[in-house]
């Protein structure tokens, strides 16, 4: 019987030697202690040389890179499983600087930039992060030109429909936050649904930050407060950090408080996201441009996370 | 006479320094200096342990080289200084580190009021920023004497969070909003003789209040409204946060008011923070301003 990090290894390769021949079926037989049986697994190499795998009923079951498996893949060599951030949150900076120095429109750089976050999602799903938040537009974006913003909208319902299925299929749960009534009809009709498609799924749940800012976050959970103290629901005297806390968006979540947050492009700010939620976040700043930030600087962050101490204020002796 | 010329040297030297400094200065001022600069204090203890001294002497030198880096920050021409003492969480450390941070603060509170102080010479007014009410009787009393004692210098400010969390302060600021709005709303009842409806009020006296809008019956609350009742509302926002030791996190200081600021974590520890460190990030934020402002502008 073969330990199950070996069998994954062994996977792998056989997978990279297909990719790199003509295309053809291969059939693994491996054993996976956690299940106790033996899965007959096909992977089929198409001519682009994009693997996908099938059951053994033959049904595809999407991407290579999707496991089919209750727990998380091996994580790359320096990193302990224990020290995982639980919640990852982003902000995607730099697509415009990253097309500008290619000498292409910004439009490009955004369309990069979704390449990264469909591969920090898999990531993420792989090792077992449990919350993954994306800073997409903030509040203060409405303000950029007219045509950015339109192409911006019109993208997020492009991405969003073309990989609702794969993002289903990995298990991934959509929520979105942020002030939604300002998006077009058409991208809140999707959003919606898409919430309610993937609302069962538990591999990882994907906080998707439209139209989002912390500062309002808070000022509509004291609004919310209001209401209750002149309803007499509650007193003011009743009003503390938890119950701040339970009116904000990020409230739905199980994890509303970020372990690591990274910004790409070299910014050293947080642009008004999540403010009351990132008190005791772990805060990386990459100088990569998001369309460039791929496994290695995704491991690199998390290098970096589980060498810090927190303290939360208190003393480690 | 050996004793002597080793006094005139420091002496000399430390002219030198100061001219340099000054000229250093001079240059800076030519692009815009930061009119508010916040500081997470980190890395005392880790300088005693370092250098092998006792915890509390750790927090001592920790206080020179705030000194150190306010004349620094005030002779630039920086107006705004935020400094993160102790925070909330602070109180769950050793009973003894507590005491001996209150005593020390009690102690330092008393120097910096005495004359030739740095409050004098800068016309510096303090504020204790935080949740006052959990300090002891005396450290209480200590702040509040600073703060009258100060209250008519206007040249600079120097913001002491002390008893503070970011959390804790719009728990505050959220209360006092609560109760603004909602009493703003007792005197009120809709007007039946004008047959209006929909946010137009009138208090006892007739008086329209067409100008509060209103939603489900309550004032509407604004951003502005919550950010008035901060503690901090009596400073703008940071233009620089920087946090020493190399830990690159809030900690609970500021998080609504360093929304936009740019985070500095420079590896020294407290003590070690030098006048370089403050040169390195000013320069920095002089290349960044005019990115920063353009940013600005578009929210």
């Amino acid at each position: 019987m073969l330990p199950l990090r070996s069998s994954v290894s062994l996977e792998k390769k056989l997978l990279s030697f297909s990719r790199n021949s003509c295309p053809s079926t291969i059939t693994q037989s491996l054993l996976f202690p956690s299940h106790g049986r033996l899965v007959q697994l096909k992977t089929a190499v198409s001519a682009t040389g994009v693997a996908h795998r099938e059951d053994d009923k033959g049904v595809n079951t999407g991407m290579a890179s999707t496991w089919d498996l209750s727990e998380p893949e091996p994580l790359p060599p320096g990193l302990l499983r224990e020290l995982m951030p639980r919640h990852v949150a982003v902000v995607m900076d730099g697509n415009a600087r990253w097309a500008r120095r290619r000498g292409l429109p910004a439009s490009s750089g955004h369309e990069a930039g979704v390449q990264s976050l469909r591969e920090l999602i898999e990531l993420c799903v792989k090792w077992g992060i449990r919350v993954l938040t994306v800073f997409a537009f903030s509040s203060e974006n409405w303000f950029r030109p007219k045509g950015e913003v339109d192409f911006l909208m019109g993208l997020f319902e492009r991405v969003m429909e073309s990989e609702l299925q794969n993002i289903h299929r990995q298990g991934v749960q959509i929520s979105t936050i942020g002030d939604s009534s300002k998006l077009p009809k058409s991208l809140q009709k999707l959003l919606s649904r898409a919430e309610q498609y993937t609302k069962d799924n538990s591999q990882l749940h994907m906080i998707v930050a439209i139209s989002y800012s912390g500062r309002s976050d808070i000022t509509q959970a004291c609004k919310r407060i209001a209401r209750k103290v002149k309803d007499g629901v509650i007193c003011l005297e009743d009003i503390d950090e938890k119950l701040i806390e339970g009116e904000l968006e990020t409230s739905f979540s199980d994890f509303p408080s970020p372990d690591l947050l990274i910004r790409t492009s070299g910014e050293l700010r947080l642009s008004n996201f999540l403010l009351w939620q990132l008190a005791y976040t772990e805060l990386f700043f990459a100088q990569t441009l998001w369309p460039d930030f791929r496994k290695t600087e995704f491991v690199e962050a998390l290098h970096s996370f589980q060498q810090r101490q927190r303290r939360y204020g208190s003393r480690n002796s | 006479m050996e004793v002597e010329s080793g006094y005139g040297f420091r002496q000399l030297f430390s002219g030198l320094g100061c001219s340099f400094r000054k000229f250093m200065f001079s240059i800076l001022s030519v692009g815009p200096i930061p009119d508010h600069i916040a500081f997470i204090m980190d890395g005392n203890r880790r300088f005693a342990k370092k250098q092998h001294l006792v915890e509390g002497d750790g927090h001592r030198a920790g206080y020179k080289s705030l000194i150190s880096i306010l004349n620094y920050c005030y002779e630039l021409g920086v107006k705004y200084i935020t400094v993160y003492a102790f925070s909330i969480e602070n109180f769950k450390r050793q009973p003894e580190e507590v005491q001996l941070l209150m005593d020390l603060l009690v102690e330092k509170i008393e120097d910096l009021l005495r004359d030739g102080s740095i409050v004098t010479k800068y016309g510096m007014r303090l504020y204790f920023i935080g949740n006052l009410g959990l300090l002891s009787g005396a450290v209480r009393a200590a702040a509040e004497k600073a703060m009258r004692a100060t209250a008519h210098n206007t040249r600079a400010m120097l913001l002491i969070c002390v008893a503070y969390t970011s959390c804790d302060e719009m728990v505050h600021a959220v209360q006092v909003s609560c109760r603004e709005k909602v009493d703003e709303t007792r005197p009120l009842w809709k007007s039946e003789l004008s047959g209006v409806c929909n946010g137009r009020w009138v208090d006892e006296g007739g008086k329209n209040h067409s100008d509060i809008q209103m939603d489900e019956g309550i004032p509407i609350i604004k951003t502005g409204d919550v950010e008035r009742n901060m503690y901090m509302s009596v400073a703008p926002d940071p233009n620089i946060v920087i946090r020493s030791s190399g830990e690159t996190r809030l900690s609970n200081f500021l998080l609504w008011q360093t929304a936009y600021s740019p985070l500095y974590s420079p590896a020294a520890l407290w003590p070690e923070i030098s006048l370089w460190h403050l040169v390195w990030v000013v320069l920095d934020f002089q290349r960044k301003h005019s990115y920063l402002q353009r940013k600005r502008k578009q929210s």
